[in-house]
């Protein structure tokens, strides 16, 4: 019973167990505190996991002693390893960040309840990234998802859009989750298992009808929950109004998680033998993938809302994440679990930036960025180089992920779509730049509603900010870190899929 | 015609399950109230559980609640229906028992073999397991259609002990090769052989084993039914909330007001 043997269910556990705790604390500080102590063990033990999954290969862990197929099984990967690692460092860095960003934007009385909700989530997120059973999954997938649903609705005190935000996140939501179900039921039908590894020696061969509804129900399932881009109608208010410390939690780890629900369902519970999958890599994935890099970005380049702005470009850039997925090779998938690593550090960092400008300004329409660089030049710079990192210029992380996405796309036959990212950068460059014209060039107003003393945010705010930043860059130059971990990912998936399709 | 009829008449559970969903998710797109919203996001979760508990129904099987105390091996086995090759596994330790007993404890082999005659030795008893139900199985299949029944016999032979689920998935895989083209035709025999699990349930029970419905998807929906119950209240506080905020809880009259708010904003911002 060494700490070590039990070590992959230490990043459920703990969360889980420190969430009520938090209703107790004495009001003020202590519960941020505890979440913020709490998140960095998470972290802690994420690392850990991550480390030895990197030098001794996968570790299957039998929760309560049962033995899969029948039991719960934990599957740590590298590929989920990498996930793991990456939500948790955003927890800890969103968590330590958020004290004077809630204490501004949420009722008093209501802090505990959102740092008890942070962590909920948060043991959501690692559950659905660590768990090897398919039904595991959605379980997981609710209990993020619901906290998800109330810590949005604690918008409310500044906006009372968020609400209707919270309720429409909550409709689509669940559809999407019963969607996932009933793929999932229909799946146990036809094989008689849920866990993953089972699920997907059993379906080797079977090729019917059952099979081809589960598939696509736990697609559009999941496609919901990603805002895949139809189905992303939800993010945009939800990532608006939700308290600031939220959206950069949420658009920092929300939507990888479910990319990466996508990927271990395509990979490893399907096989390239199923002929539907390739169909789904070729006719959904790719165009809708793509369709959500120009259409959402170029919405995003009309929005009024920095933080709306900021969502449409998420929706834009988990088109890249689709496309290198739909290529179905190792260079695609490779360029997929980069870019989510990556955009994860540039939203994180962005959504944060924003926190600070709300915290003084309070508002995150444009109007209260005009002459930004004069009144809070730090947080300024944060947004311009993770705006940057964004766009994809050289020495950003945004850069690494256009190169194996660039690489991917003309080595797997699909040239064309090498041109269409550059594209889309090139509207990335535009919202960006409006952005950044408004906080450089423009003089700040003297009064009025979005006049405000040129003060920066505190320091709590702005190191992890800065932190995430500096990772954006460090990632950027140190390349062989996470690409070299993705791809030994990649590969180990792809050759469970089944080699090319 | 009448084929057609009882295809669809014998799958009531399912349609029932396909009716709930869609009027579930019609009331969602179509009702503008949002607890209407609310109650039919509950309606078509609801029509998931039933789907799941759909699935796990063995016909003749009672409740998933261990009853047997003498009959172990084989009540196990069949407890977790739908394992596949596990319970076939299982099964070959429960047939082992049947040989062993007669010599270890001959007392015991009463009890295991409950309603069949009395016994004669230990490879009768052997044979009559074996036989007995898939000749009832063979009997089943051919009373339905003897051109197909053979080809889903020769998948069902071979597993006379299996659960209805797994047998139907071995008659799908067989009658999907023969007929690849046709989808009804592997429905066809689907159907014959849910026939052919009812006929050896009535054999497993003439043996004097308990047969319990499948208990896992039942598991899987209570805790399904939590998430319900639980996505149910968070969405109805946020109804209590918006009414609060807003005055009212109809889809037309918030989105109007949230245009206002919005197209504010826009206004203000074209203005710099």
């Amino acid at each position: 019973m060494s700490l070590i043997a039990q070590l992959p269910v230490l990043p459920i556990i703990i969360p889980l167990v420190a969430a009520p705790l938090t209703l107790l604390l004495p009001k003020p500080r202590l519960p941020w505190v505890w979440a913020s102590v709490v998140a960095w063990v998470t972290f802690a033990a994420c690392a850990w996991l991550l480390a030895t999954v990197a030098s001794t290969g996968m570790i299957s862990y039998h929760l309560g002693d049962w033995a899969p197929p029948l039991g719960i099984e934990y599957r740590v990967d590298l590929a989920n390893a990498l996930v793991l690692f990456l939500v948790s460092g955003v927890a800890a860095l969103v968590f330590a960040f958020s004290y004077h960003s809630v204490r501004a934007e949420v009722d008093a009385a209501q802090t505990p309840l959102f740092y008890g909700a942070m962590l909920i989530c948060l043991t959501g997120l690692l559950g659905v990234t660590i768990t090897g059973d398919a039904f595991n999954v959605f379980v997981f997938l609710e209990i993020s998802s619901l906290s998800t649903y109330a810590l949005v609705a604690m918008g409310a005190r500044r906006d009372r859009r968020a609400l209707t935000a919270a309720f429409n996140y909550l409709v689509m939501g669940t559809i999407g989750a019963t969607f996932f179900v009933i793929g999932i039921g229909l799946l146990y039908q036809a094989t008689g298992t849920l866990n993953m590894a089972d699920l997907h020696e059993r379906l080797i061969g079977q090729d019917n009808r059952m099979v081809q509804a589960g598939f696509a129900f736990i697609v559009v399932g999941i496609g919901l929950k990603l805002a895949m881009f139809p189905l992303h109608l939800w993010l945009p208010n939800a990532y608006t109004y939700a308290p600031s410390a939220v959206s950069a939690f949420l658009a920092a780890t929300a939507t990888k998680v479910a990319v990466y629900v996508l990927i271990r369902f395509f990979f490893s519970v399907f096989n390239f033998d199923f002929a539907f999958i390739g169909a789904a890599f070729t006719y959904v994935l790719l165009p809708l993938g793509i369709a959500g890099m120009f259409i959402a970005s170029l919405a995003a380049v009309f929005q009024d809302d920095v933080k709306r702005l900021l969502a449409y470009s998420s929706v834009g850039q988990i088109g890249y994440m689709l496309l290198g997925l739909s290529f179905a090779t190792v260079e695609g998938l490779t360029a997929s679990l980069v870019h989510v690593f990556n955009h994860a550090l540039m939203k994180g960092a962005l959504f944060m930036a924003v926190a600070c400008v709300v915290l003084r300004a309070g508002s995150h329409s444009i109007n209260a960025f005009a002459g930004l660089g004069k009144r809070m030049p730090v947080t300024t710079w944060a947004i311009i180089l993770s705006g940057l990192s964004l766009i994809g210029v050289p020495l950003t992380v945004g850069f690494v992920s256009k190169w194996y996405l660039l690489d991917a796309a003309f080595s797997s036959g699909h040239g064309y779509s090498g041109f269409l990212i550059v594209a889309s950068s090139l509207i990335a460059l535009l919202y960006v730049g409006r952005l950044a014209e408004v906080m450089l060039l423009r003089e700040p107003p003297s009064e009025g509603k979005y006049a405000f003393p040129a003060k920066e945010a505190p320091l709590a705010m702005l190191i992890p900010m800065w932190v995430l930043v500096i990772a954006n860059i460090y990632f950027g130059i140190r390349t062989d870190l996470t690409g070299g971990i993705a791809q030994r990912a990649a590969e180990a998936l792809m050759l469970t899929a089944g080699g090319a399709p | 015609m009448e084929n057609w009829i009882e295809f669809v008449l014998e799958r009531y559970n399912y349609w029932i399950v396909i009716t709930l969903m869609m009027t579930g998710l019609y009331i969602v797109y179509a009702r503008g109230n949002l607890v209407k919203k609310v109650v039919g996001l509950n309606l078509f979760q609801t029509s998931v559980f039933i789907f799941y508990i759909t699935m796990g129904k063995i016909a003749g099987g009672t409740a998933p609640i261990y009853i047997g105390g003498e009959l172990d091996h084989a009540g196990e086995s069949h407890g977790n229906g739908q394992a596949g090759e596990k319970s076939l596994e299982r099964e070959g330790h429960g047939e082992e028992n049947l040989h062993d007993a007669p010599e270890g404890a001959p007392a015991s082999s009463g009890d295991l073999h409950g309603g069949t005659d009395a016994p004669q030795g230990g490879d009768a008893l052997h044979a009559k397991v074996e036989n007995l139900p898939a000749n009832d199985l063979k009997d089943a299949l051919k009373g339905v259609d003897p051109g197909q029944g053979a080809e889903a016999g020769e998948g069902l032979h071979a597993l006379p002990h299996a659960e209805a689920a797994k047998i139907s998935n071995e008659a799908l895989k067989s009658a999907g090769k023969t007929f690849p083209e046709k989808g009804f035709e592997v429905e066809g025999a689907l159907h014959q052989a849910g026939d052919a699990a009812n006929a050896m349930d009535g054999a497993h029970s003439a043996l004097g084993e308990v047969i319990y419905s499948n208990p896992l998807p039942h598991v899987l929906i209570l805790t399904a039914i939590v998430v319900g119950v639980a996505t149910t209240a968070v969405g109805l506080a946020l109804a209590v909330r918006i009414r609060e905020a807003y005055g009212t809880i109809e889809e037309d009259e918030l989105e109007s007001m949230d245009n206002v708010a919005e197209f504010g904003d826009a206004a203000e911002a074209r203005a710099i």
